[in-house]
């Protein structure tokens, strides 16, 4: 919504300044975006005569034209075909920064003419789009005078937004009435006198819509006799001001009514109608040529007005070509209407029309500013184009739309904070239109019929607030239950809080990406299901939910890569999808490491990634999230989009916990990501709740005894994993053992062809008496029989 | 027989004279041990008169008193000789790099949601979480947008592409909002809740993402009104950009699930060109806010009469790019390491209200 500042006060009589109108319609809800200082960019340029025009000397396209600019006559070139003497035109005087180019102008020679300055077209002067001509001001200015004040330029535009709750402030008078509410002056008398008809219309408008609420009032009158010529300068100047093009009187009318008053009018050339007209929902099959110059397709259940040949216009959203007014219109058929928001939206979006009508209509009208508007709108035909004028013939009524707020004043301080005493409130709620009558502790308080946005107490609560001022409110801090708060976080959140340091920790790099990507990444991740696809994806490739967050970081992988980083270390914190459901969403910490961990360097070689690396972070993201490397299992294989032979899953007895491994080389084929990537995923929702065992931890017992580490090796089947023989390890004697470690696998020179050797070392840690020879004997003899029976292999000696 | 003076000034010439420690051990066993000169002349005192013996025993004694310091001050000497000779040859190149530790960082996403936490979390908000796949229900009817409401239009929402039986599509959420009304259902007030989370708009420009975060703040009790919200969110920003004197103005605006209704702008300076946070003559939106609608307390089986309260919301990104000066929206979700190491937060930089969030 625009307006200028001008305009407004046609409205509103104050005093008040610019800024001071600004700052107080931002505070009371009506947001400024900008104030448009048109002069500035054009202060330079002056109105100036074209005293005589002569063809140029060396060229056919060119006059010399010898201009008055108020203080001297001056020799100027022009290329505009309509420059003739006479005529008051816009003057550059050397040194003016032209606004189309930015360029300062200078004096120069044109084919060996020194022209000292420009005649101006709008279109340099970005005023318009017309560079077919120089501008050609209306008589009255004189010579040398600013033409930012000849051309009523010096009215600063404000551009509004209006929330979608304040239909009423569509309108200049509606931002003025808010205004004067606001205390910034007094809104001036509108004059909506009835204009008599002289005879009776002779068009009828029969209510048929597609329900009764589609157009519930519809009024109407003829004009005869009027001339329909341009729009005076005055109508002209408020339109352009605004961004509209003016272009004929009527249209002009209806568009400054649309804007003035926020009360959209249409006129139909009474000569091209046939008969009565009908409101009605459209037919199947039926269409109209818009105004707009395109042509719409319209469905039953668009609300049409229609003469006996077929559709005239869509009521509330566009007229059409057929009826519209031309320059020899000379009787006219004015229509005022209430057309059913919902369906006016609704229209307009299906046929993806944007008018200032269908905005307003979308948002509700004044219903008791129907006929007061046609009749204003009468009078100001009448006055611009002649002629006269029918009676009003009105269809239908307007709906019920008063009602009754029981309203307590004592709530703008319970629940605005602030105490406004009651007659002030009652001032307040009066200057904005509302019927008051005070009874007892509480109001009863009737909305105008502008405000359809009120609705209950809240809301009046709203508009004293508003208009006293939300700066008057004074701050609060929250009142604590205790001087120390609650813990903000469950602990699983703290839980996932502690797996995303301990990952950055360890030198990945924190991501966040789209909770979308392309059905094909998503298929190679196990996705893709058909109930996770968008059905308006901003694009193809980001048109279903993500099945894992690897497919997002091997994409990072690769747009890193091409920018030459192909080392990358990165992991997310975030949503997977497995269904629709609110169950069917899981908090997820995943990783992948590319190209090398350890870059080559003078002390050691280059390691890239493995799935070894994806194993540590793994089982470092589940310590973090409290499960201890020793409770979980686990199993040499994982989901397809890994390596077969290099992954693994980590669970809990039935409970997958986390998958870990190389990615498979096909699936980093399919994304073109080079290899070797290796990649986790870790489950935080299937990491178990931490038991509530209270904050004290088990009593440390510290042995005073020596500690014993022997080392073992044995030889074993290739294929026998190191985790078999651990386990039959671990179990010997579980209380003397405080640690086994697996130093050495070595395959090769010394051993049978299919064979490797696996070498522990193992703590055992008395807590008793110190080991004697025996003792210790005795346990590696159980340990070497354990293992030897579990894996099938031998003591390597 | 030999002076023991001439004896004396030989001995500890050749202390002097050993070089090494090896020399030094040849010196005192030819002196001191088992066949050394000195053991062998106090063996010989057992032959002597008493008189003499004594005599002859002290003068022997001081001789060797004296061998023995030589022989210690000469060990320490060479000793250290020895010591310095190994670390002259030990010496490597300390210039030589080091491959430095790979360097983790937190996305400031994350890092901005947990100082958001630690200041909510100081005024008893606790953290609350839901879906991001919602219904039409939680993310608009039962925050009073109905199904024809403009608020509605304006909110670009995502659908997914699969219906139910009775027509309606899941969204996207469009906002954090729904977990406002999936709390209520779920605990009665009092309720005093933030969510930070994802959300989803269709709109994908320079200054929009089709996903982006937000924190919703949720308080539902018997007597917070207008004014608490604002002393909460006054108390929130100029603890988050760290400034005392943050100007924070509070306008009347429209939401459909608050009424009233405000937005949030704070104070900020244009000079030049540059944005900078504070007292200036610009002001900058925020957030928006207000107190909860009764309809939505209705919609949530909450008595209208008895509770009341307010809700906001802000963009996550949007407060992280003020204070930490980042330009550009689309970069957070890029993944480009060069811009996750510039922007990023040391692991262990975890944000506490004790160490200040200045940044």
């Amino acid at each position: 919504m625009k307006t200028t500042l001008g305009w407004l006060k046609t409205h509103l009589e104050t005093s008040a300044t610019l800024d001071a109108i600004v700052g107080k319609l931002v505070m009371l809800g009506i947001e400024v975006e900008s104030v448009i200082d048109r002069a500035k960019p054009l202060a330079p340029f002056v109105v100036a005569r074209v005293v005589e025009a002569k063809r140029h000397p060396d060229a056919d396209k060119l006059q010399l034209c010898l201009v008055d600019t108020g203080q001297a006559k001056v020799e100027v070139v022009c290329g505009a075909p309509n420059a003739r003497a006479g005529m008051l035109g816009v003057f550059a005087p050397p040194g003016a920064v032209i606004p189309r180019s930015g360029q300062a102008l200078k004096a120069s020679k044109i084919r060996g003419v020194t022209s000292n300055g420009m005649l101006c077209s709008g279109y340099e002067l970005m005023l318009s789009d017309d560079h077919t001509g120089i501008i050609e001001l209306p008589e009255g200015p004189q010579p040398g005078e600013s033409f930012v004040k000849a051309a009523g330029l010096d009215d600063p535009v404000l551009d509004i937004k209006i929330t979608p709750n304040r239909a009423d402030c569509l309108s200049v008078r509606g931002l003025a009435r808010d205004l004067a509410a606001g205390g910034l002056g007094r809104l001036e008398a509108l004059d909506a006198a009835p204009v008599a008809g002289t005879f009776a219309c002779p068009i009828a408008v029969h209510l048929a819509g597609p329900d009764d609420k589609a157009c519930p009032l519809f009024v109407g009158r003829v004009v005869r006799g009027l001339k329909n010529g341009p729009s005076p300068v005055w109508l002209q100047e408020r339109l352009t001001s605004i961004g509209l093009r003016p272009i004929s009187a009527l249209v002009d009318i209806t568009n400054f009514f649309t804007f003035d008053l926020g009360r959209p009018l249409h006129v139909f050339d009474a000569d091209k109608l046939e008969g009565d007209l009908a409101v009605r929902g459209a037919r199947p099959g039926e269409h109209l040529a818009a105004l707009n110059g395109k042509a719409y397709e319209l469905e039953p259940g668009m609300t049409v007005i229609a003469d006996a040949r077929g559709v005239l216009s869509l009521g509330g959203v566009i007229g059409g070509e057929s009826s519209g007014c031309t320059e020899s219109t000379t009787n006219v058929f004015i229509e005022a209407a209430l057309f059913d928001p919902v369906r006016t939206a609704a229209t307009g979006r299906k046929l993806a029309v944007q008018s200032d009508a269908r905005y307003r209509f979308e948002r509700g009208l004044d219903p008791e500013f129907v006929r007061p508007g046609l009749e204003i709108a009468t009078r100001l035909i009448l006055e611009l184009c002649g002629g006269t004028a029918s009676e009003i013939r009105v269809s239908g009524a307007a709906p019920e739309w008063g009602r009754r707020i029981r309203f307590r004043p004592d709530r703008v301080r319970s629940l605005g904070g602030v105490a406004v005493a009651a007659t002030e409130q009652h001032r307040i709620l009066q200057s904005l239109g509302c019927a008051v009558q005070e009874t007892g502790d509480h109001f009863n308080v009737e909305p105008p019929s502008w405000r359809a946005d009120i609705e209950g107490e809240a809301c009046l609560v709203e508009e004293v607030l508003r208009v006293h001022g939300y700066d008057a409110i004074p701050a609060e801090s929250l009142p604590h239950a205790g001087a120390v708060p609650v813990p903000a976080l469950t602990p699983a959140q703290r839980r996932a809080g502690m797996v995303r340091r301990t990952l950055a920790a360890r030198g990945l790099v924190e991501a966040v990406s789209f909770s979308f990507l392309a059905l094909k990444d998503a298929i190679l991740f196990g996705g893709g299901d058909p109930n996770l696809k968008l059905m308006n994806p901003i694009s193809a490739d980001l048109d279903v939910m993500r099945p894992s967050i690897l497919p997002n970081l091997l994409a990072a992988v690769r747009r890193n890569a091409d920018r030459g980083l192909p080392d990358v270390a990165l992991f997310e914190l975030g949503p997977r999808y497995r269904d629709d459901t609110p169950e069917g969403q899981d908090l997820m910490a995943s990783g992948i490491r590319a190209g090398a961990v350890r870059r080559k360097s003078w002390d050691e070689p280059p390691r890239p990634a493995s799935a070894f690396d994806a194993k540590a972070d793994a089982l470092a993201a589940l310590a973090a999230a409290g499960v201890s490397a020793e409770t979980v299992q686990l199993e040499a294989a994982a989901p397809a989009w890994y390596h077969p032979g290099r992954s693994g899953t980590l669970r809990q007895g039935p409970k997958v916990l986390a998958t870990f491994g190389e990615i498979h080389p096909a699936a980093l084929r399919s994304m073109a990501v080079e290899g070797p990537v290796a990649g986790f995923e870790v489950l935080l929702d299937a990491v178990p709740e931490p038991r509530a065992k209270g904050s004290a931890r088990p009593l440390l017992r510290l042995s005073p005894f020596q500690p014993v580490s022997r080392d073992f090796a044995f030889v074993v089947d290739e294929a026998v994993p190191a985790e078999t023989l651990l386990r039959a390890a671990r179990g010997v004697d579980r209380k003397l053992v405080s640690e086994i470690r697996l130093f050495d696998l070595y395959q090769g020179k010394g051993l049978p062809e299919g064979k490797k050797s696996l070498a522990i070392s193992v703590t055992l840690q008395p807590v008793e008496a110190t080991l004697t020879d025996a003792e210790i004997e005795g346990f590696a003899a159980k340990l070497v029989a354990a293992v030897e029976k579990a894996t099938g292999g031998s003591l390597r000696r | 027989m030999e002076s023991l003076d001439h004896i004396r000034d030989e001995l500890l010439r050749l202390v002097k004279g050993a070089t090494d420690l090896e020399g030094l051990e040849q010196v005192r066993v030819g002196a001191l041990g088992r066949k050394g000169r000195l053991t062998a002349l106090l063996k010989e005192l057992g032959a002597l008169a008493p008189d003499a013996r004594k005599a002859r025993g002290a003068a022997l004694n001081q001789l060797k008193d004296a061998v023995e310091v030589a022989l210690a001050e000469a060990h320490a000497r060479l000793s250290d000789r020895a010591l310095d000779a190994r670390l002259a040859q030990e010496r490597v190149d300390v210039t030589l790099p080091i491959e430095a530790a790979p360097a983790g960082r937190i996305h400031p996403v994350s890092q901005t949601t947990d100082e958001i936490v630690a200041i909510f979390g100081a005024m008893g908000f606790v953290v609350a979480e839901g879906p991001h796949i919602e219904d039409d229900v939680h993310n608009f009817t039962a925050l009073n947008i109905p199904p024809e409401h403009p608020a509605r239009q304006e909110q670009d929402t995502f659908y997914l592409a699969a219906t139910a039986v009775d027509g309606s599509r899941k969204v996207l959420r469009t906002h954090t909002s729904p977990v406002q009304i999936r709390t209520m259902l779920r605990q009665p007030p009092p309720i005093r809740i933030i969510v930070p989370g994802r959300t989803f708009r269709s709109d994908h420009d320079a200054t929009h993402s089709p996903m982006f975060h937000q924190v919703e703040g949720l308080i539902i009790d018997r007597t917070t009104h207008m004014g608490h919200l604002k002393g909460c969110l006054i108390d929130f920003c100029r603890a988050y950009f760290g400034m005392a004197d943050l100007p924070v103005r509070f306008r009347p605006s429209y939401f459909p699930f608050t009424e009233p209704s405000a937005e949030v702008d704070i104070g900020c300076s244009r000079e030049g060109g540059g944005l900078k946070i504070g007292a200036g003559a610009d002001w900058l939106e925020i957030l928006g806010c207000g107190m909860v609608h009764p309809k939505v307390l209705v919609n949530c089986n909450i008595d209208p009469d008895e509770y009341q309260g307010f809700a906001f919301g802000m963009g996550i990104e949007r407060i992280a790019m003020l204070k930490y000066g980042i330009p550009d929206l689309r970069t957070f979700y890029e993944s480009d390491l060069r811009w996750l190491r510039h922007y990023g937060f040391l692991p262990l930089d975890v944000p506490t209200l004790a160490g200040g969030l200045a940044g």
